[in-house]
């Protein structure tokens, strides 16, 4: 599914996209799970690998449990910073029903990245809602393709549990047009130095799925 | 060099670079990290936060006045508080050039509403300009320094969330070669805006901007890109590359300068295009101008939305709605609907925070509460549902004090008003409230809820903190003692983490003649890390009864299975403050402690 940085550009899906059409990535998540982070080592690997890039996030609320997402277009030029719904190449979740909320940003044949993980949102722990059960089943059927990823099981087996967000970035990374080496380059440069072997570890191990 | 920045972070490279020797602000969401970037130039820009915006845009001016550059941001709101100065800056003018960033909120990710501040450039007869992205955010500053002091104005530097919050390349350059201060000027006629001498200034004023708009036609930063000549978009900032990404054919009127509009220009444009459109966020401002010159709009707020912001998609249907040919035909296929009967995931207080106590005893009593700017506004959603007012900084107190005195006092607690403000909203504008209340007498209560942090927007210092933004120890406000030089006899503190004293306080108050004050002291849980042993349920004594789930905390989680419900507390989340166990009426609810003397 990887598709060679040096090759053709082609989507996710393996169809050519228009020339000039930036690479559109919604990211999604719970404030904490490292959202911003790998939008951050994405948005780097892009302009090393010579691209344009921009990135839009909203802060604000996502300390405090809300639903955070991030925005990350690249490729020869881009102008807009904002990925209209319906235009995604990839959505990656970094938890399951923060990926149902986005599914309707993806393109049609674009590709969804979730961790199946679930978070329960305030009015779920109240017990005013509930979870949506059966979600992995929903996302797969709306999207064939969908690469479900359990981030927790590969950063434990990776050696550091807190290395859920590397994990689902090599998943990310799997289905996007970027340099592997200049992504570790990257990841290497952010993390702290003693969590350099396990991040990368872990962001292998969801690379390979 | 090139670093990837965001358009704050950029206006602060760009502050540097310019050689601004000041920057002052009060933190507002999206303007917080401009002023969030300075300390890193420590030793060339001298920075603080101010306790609002009025006086961050004063201390400012007084730099300038002194003949250094200097920057100061605020959110778009802020810009209301700073309004005053601002209106009579534009008849003094500057010295060292003076930039006032305005960062405006639209589709209010963070804010109590939604105005457009280019209306202020026009109001107060001042330049702006509007970056499209991070690297024109960095550069209009050093112009923005440049016109402020070839033209002796202010100069207003506007952003939308979508410049300030996000990221693009920046080419990185170095910081300008400085003049040596020479220091205050006395200059009584320039500087003293009593009816004799501002009567002077405004002539010159209407004249400042007559020159600017000659400049608006030959600035690079206001051009003509030529395309497809059946199609021309006339946009500004962000909007600018909305059109772009859906019009990439058509010819372009990019504009940098908001305000004053170069006339020629635009009409040079009309007359090379069939079909005129106009693309901007919120208000007309640049369409009605447009039309007042005589020029023909094909398309503007008729086909583009009023209200909140704008995408690529948005301005692709709504062009091609009034007949604008060549839109990305990506952008105009039919959008699936979103996954239907999601949870939402709101906001919610954090695990610990000091806040919690409060509202659930305020919910309790069933006070009118007056409410305030913070995250304590998150008081007003459910379970507590325990804030009535959100104006704006600072208008709990003054509000509570008109209500009091319009009031019967009849003994019913639903009738009373209670003020509801936190430490830095107090410090900001609750202060001179709080003296009204004292000097003419209401019975007012008004809690203040000290986390000793600007929460909300990220963990900023307060003049209570003890720290000034670059980390410099500094006497907190002594707040007991503020209340009572202001001539509050009634001033008390209580643990927030106790339920019942809480009440017991807020009884007391609301039964005592004359105003009180009543001061709950804390830290914030996410901004001081509290982080104690997480407490535990035992699951023989717990009933399902959920009402521990009233205290709205992410730490405790339903679980319903087919023995009933139970309510488990998340060991990750929980801090141990304890608040959730005063709820619960079966004592199930443990501290560590507990647990191990029974074990």
């Amino acid at each position: 599914m990887a598709v060679p940085s040096d090759g053709p550009r082609a989507t996710a899906a393996g169809a050519p996209a228009p020339v000039e059409r930036p690479t559109n990535l919604v990211i999604s998540g719970v404030g904490g799970q490292g959202v911003i982070l790998a939008s951050f080592v994405l948005s780097q690997a892009a302009m090393a690998d010579g691209l344009d890039v921009k990135q839009s996030e909203v802060h604000g609320m996502s300390q405090r449990g809300g639903s955070v997402t991030s925005h990350l277009r690249f490729g020869p030029k881009v102008w807009a910073a904002l990925i209209t719904p319906g235009t995604a190449d990839v959505l990656v979740a970094f938890e399951a029903l923060e990926a149902a909320r986005y599914l309707h940003w993806l393109r049609p044949g674009g590709v969804v990245v979730f961790n199946t993980l679930a978070i329960n949102p305030s009015p779920v722990a109240a017990g005013a809602a509930a979870y949506p059960r059966g979600l992995a089943a929903q996302i797969e059927a709306r999207c064939p393709g969908a690469r479900a990823i359990d981030a927790a099981r590969l950063a434990a087996a990776a050696g550091e549990p807190r290395a859920t967000n590397m994990a689902m970035l090599g998943a990310a990374s799997a289905v996007l047009p970027l340099d592997a080496t200049t992504l570790e380059a990257v990841i290497e440069r952010v993390v702290p130095p003693k969590t350099v072997a396990a991040n990368l570890r872990a962001f292998h191990l969801g690379r390979e799925g | 060099m090139r670093d990837i920045l965001s358009g704050n972070e950029a206006i602060a490279r760009g502050a540097w670079e310019a050689g601004v020797r000041f920057a002052a602000a009060y933190p507002g969401t999206p303007s917080t990290e401009i002023l969030e970037a300075m300390p890193q130039y420590e030793g060339d820009i001298y920075s603080e936060w101010s306790p609002n915006e009025k006086v961050a845009f004063e201390v400012a001016l007084g730099a300038s006045l002194a003949g250094a550059r200097a920057l100061v941001a605020m959110k778009h709101v802020g810009v209301n508080v700073a309004a005053d100065p601002l209106f009579t800056a534009s008849y003094t003018g500057v010295k060292g050039g003076f930039v006032l960033v305005s960062a405006d909120d639209p589709s209010l990710h963070s804010s109590q509403n939604e105005q457009d501040n280019r209306n202020y450039a026009r109001f107060a007869k001042v330049p702006l300009l509007e970056p499209a992205d991070s690297q024109e955010a960095k550069d209009f500053v050093g112009l923005a320094c440049e016109l402020s002091e070839r033209y002796d104005t202010p100069v207003i530097l506007r952003t939308t969330t979508r410049i300030s919050h996000s990221k693009s390349i920046v080419e990185l350059g170095e910081r300008a070669a400085l003049d040596p201060l020479i220091g205050v000027e006395r200059d009584i006629a320039k500087y003293v805006m009593v009816p004799s001498n501002a009567t002077k200034k405004h002539p010159l004023v209407e004249q400042r901007l007559r020159l600017l708009a000659e400049l608006a036609e030959e600035m690079p930063q206001n051009r003509i890109e030529p395309g497809d000549r059946g199609i021309g978009i006339v946009a500004a900032g962000v909007a600018y590359m909305y059109a772009r990404e859906a019009f990439p054919a058509a010819s372009f009127l990019k504009l940098g300068m908001a305000y004053p509009l170069p006339a020629g220009m635009i009409r040079r444009f009309r007359a090379m295009v069939d079909r005129l459109y106009v693309v901007e966020e919120l208000d007309p401002f640049l369409e009605e101008q447009i039309r007042l010159m005589g020029v023909r709009v094909d398309g503007g707020k008729e086909a583009v939305p009023l209200i909140g912001e704008l995408d690529p998609g948005i301005v692709a249907r709504a062009l091609s709605g009034v007949g604008a040919p060549g839109a990305t035909a990506e952008l105009l296929a039919p959008v699936g609907d979103p996954v239907p009967g999601l949870p939402g995931r709101p906001p919610t207080l954090c695990p610990g925070c000091s806040h919690r106590g409060v509202f659930i005893a305020l919910r309790k009593l069933k006070v009118f509460v007056s409410g305030d700017i913070g995250c304590y506004t998150l008081g007003a959603l459910e379970p507590f549902k325990a804030m009535h007012t959100c104006i704006c900084m600072g208008a709990s107190i003054g509000g509570a004090h008109g209500m009091e005195k319009v009031t019967e006092r009849d003994g019913v607690l639903k009738n009373r008003a209670v003020a509801v403000i936190g430490d830095s909203t107090f410090f900001h504008s609750g202060i001179t409230a709080l003296l009204d209340v004292a000097w003419n007498r209401s019975d007012t209560v008004t809690v203040i809820l000290d986390n000793r942090i600007t929460a909300m927007t990220g963990g900023q210092q307060t003049p209570g903190a003890g720290k000034t933004l670059g980390g410099l120890e500094s006497p907190p406000v002594d707040i007991p003692r503020l209340c009572e030089a202001l001539g509050i006899e009634r001033v008390r503190t209580v643990d927030p983490g106790d339920i019942a004293a809480v009440e017991a306080a807020l009884r007391e108050e609301i039964a005592a003649d004359g105003p009180s004050v009543i001061i709950a002291p804390s830290r914030c849980a996410l901004v001081y890390r509290l982080r104690g042993e997480a407490w535990h349920v035992d699951p023989e004594l717990c009933t399902g009864c959920k009402v521990c789930l009233k205290a709205g905390c992410g730490g405790l989680m339903l679980v319903e299975d087919e023995e009933g419900a139970s309510v488990e507390i998340v060991p990750s989340q929980c801090t141990g403050c304890g608040v959730c166990a005063q709820l619960c009426k079966q004592g199930a609810i443990l501290a560590p402690a507990i647990e191990e003397a029974i074990a």
